[in-house]
């Protein structure tokens, strides 16, 4: 007598067995997070907030901040970035080991905030890739640490076996850009509230 | 006299220099101390653009300011007080930095804030667009292709405390902005 689901059952072992291995390592990740600090404005002011004791995200497992980026697991950018840096935190994200995430703190980080110049970078999401996003002028301890579960979660969700939820890196192309020219232009436009000015005066 | 109670001399350019030296020099005067430099571009194009200079003696404790009018249409181009004042060195750079205004005799006239290769102009003019003159793209395509390190003169770097043992010729290529060239170490 042939039972029900005998004839997947190897798929079916083999599946819980990758569940199991992928519990076991994002969890393992998920839970000891080494941040990278990556302060360069007022965000970095509320981040060392978050890390003493008062909201200590040391209990999430980010114990020990890496000063070092090939220690590190997650880049905090904390703050506005110029384009002088730029070379500087992509050097930096280069450096840290697989995989790594990237957190944007801040909106400086995310969209270049109030800094619709010549000078800034309009969203660290043109140098490196972003996993959370968190808002704020500065965020509150509660709202980075809300992004850091958030990253938790993504993590989680992650799988080794399965190429699309798989974390790949993303290195430069031959232009030395990540995204597309075009792509580019279009998420620094400007939005909101902005001057309106052309470029040509 | 300005309208904060401080006094304002007009010099013209080519007299800036002795200007200064007798400010600082003459007993009575002795502003020894330059606070800062900066410049004004003015949004009537029609105005010339002023270099100002912030003294002040910290005996008499006395401000004064020395304002030098510069036409658009001529060099933009005075006289460095570096040799007075060494702590203008850096102020005078940011100021070529933000509006290209160039000082003469200035011992090492480059890019302070912005990176040296940076191509788009001079930030501060007045016909300087806000956002800068190439597109988002661009911009970052300049600067990821950047070489951080290339910001730095190697005097600023590892050869500073040795640039009384380097040799002539290195010293002068070093002091003309050559750069991205590691010295290779003298044989044993």
């Amino acid at each position: 007598m042939k039972r029900v689901g005998e004839v997947k059952s190897s798929n079916y072992l083999l599946a819980k067995f990758q569940d199991l291995v992928d519990w076991a390592v994002n969890s393992s990740r998920a839970n000891s997070l080494w941040p990278m600090p990556f302060g360069t404005a007022c965000c970095a002011i509320e981040f060392m907030a978050t890390a003493a004791s008062r909201y200590d995200f040391a209990r999430f497992g980010m114990e020990r901040q890496a000063f070092s980026p090939r220690q590190a697991d997650v880049l905090i950018c904390a703050g506005r970035l110029p384009f002088k840096l730029a070379p500087v935190i992509r050097r930096i994200y280069d450096q840290m080991p697989q995989p790594k995430w990237v957190i944007s703190m801040g909106a400086c980080a995310s969209t270049g905030g109030v800094f619709d110049n010549y000078a800034m970078v309009q969203g660290i999401d043109t140098i490196v890739p972003v996993d959370v996003y968190v808002p704020g002028c500065p965020p509150r301890p509660e709202g980075l640490l809300y992004g850091i579960l958030l990253l938790h979660k993504k993590i989680k969700g992650e799988s080794l076996f399965d190429a699309v939820r798989r974390r790949e890196e993303q290195p430069l192309d031959d232009k030395g850009l990540r995204l597309a020219p075009e792509t580019i232009d279009e998420i620094s436009e400007p939005f909101g509230n902005s001057v309106h000015q052309f470029r040509s005066s | 006299m300005a309208r904060d109670g401080e006094r304002i001399v007009y010099v013209a350019r080519e007299r800036l220099l002795d200007a200064m030296t007798w400010l600082k020099d003459t007993p009575g005067q002795e502003f020894n101390y330059l606070v800062d430099v900066t410049a004004v571009e003015f949004r009537d194009r029609e105005r010339p653009i002023e270099v100002v200079y912030f003294l002040r003696s910290l005996e008499r404790r006395a401000d004064i300011r020395i304002k030098v009018e510069l036409q658009p249409t001529e060099e933009l181009a005075v006289d460095s007080v570096w040799s007075l004042w060494h702590g203008a060195d850096w102020l005078e750079r940011e100021v070529y930095d933000m509006f290209g205004i160039t000082f003469r005799r200035h011992p090492d006239l480059r890019r302070i804030l912005m990176w040296e290769t940076y191509g788009e102009g001079y930030p501060l003019r007045k016909s300087f667009p806000l956002r800068g003159r190439f597109s988002r793209a661009e911009q970052v395509r300049q600067a990821l292709n950047a070489n951080p390190e290339a910001h730095y003169s190697m005097e600023e770097l590892s050869i500073a405390e040795a640039a009384g043992d380097i040799p002539e010729d290195m010293r002068d290529r070093l002091r003309r902005g050559e750069r991205g060239v590691i010295p290779e170490p003298p044989a044993p």
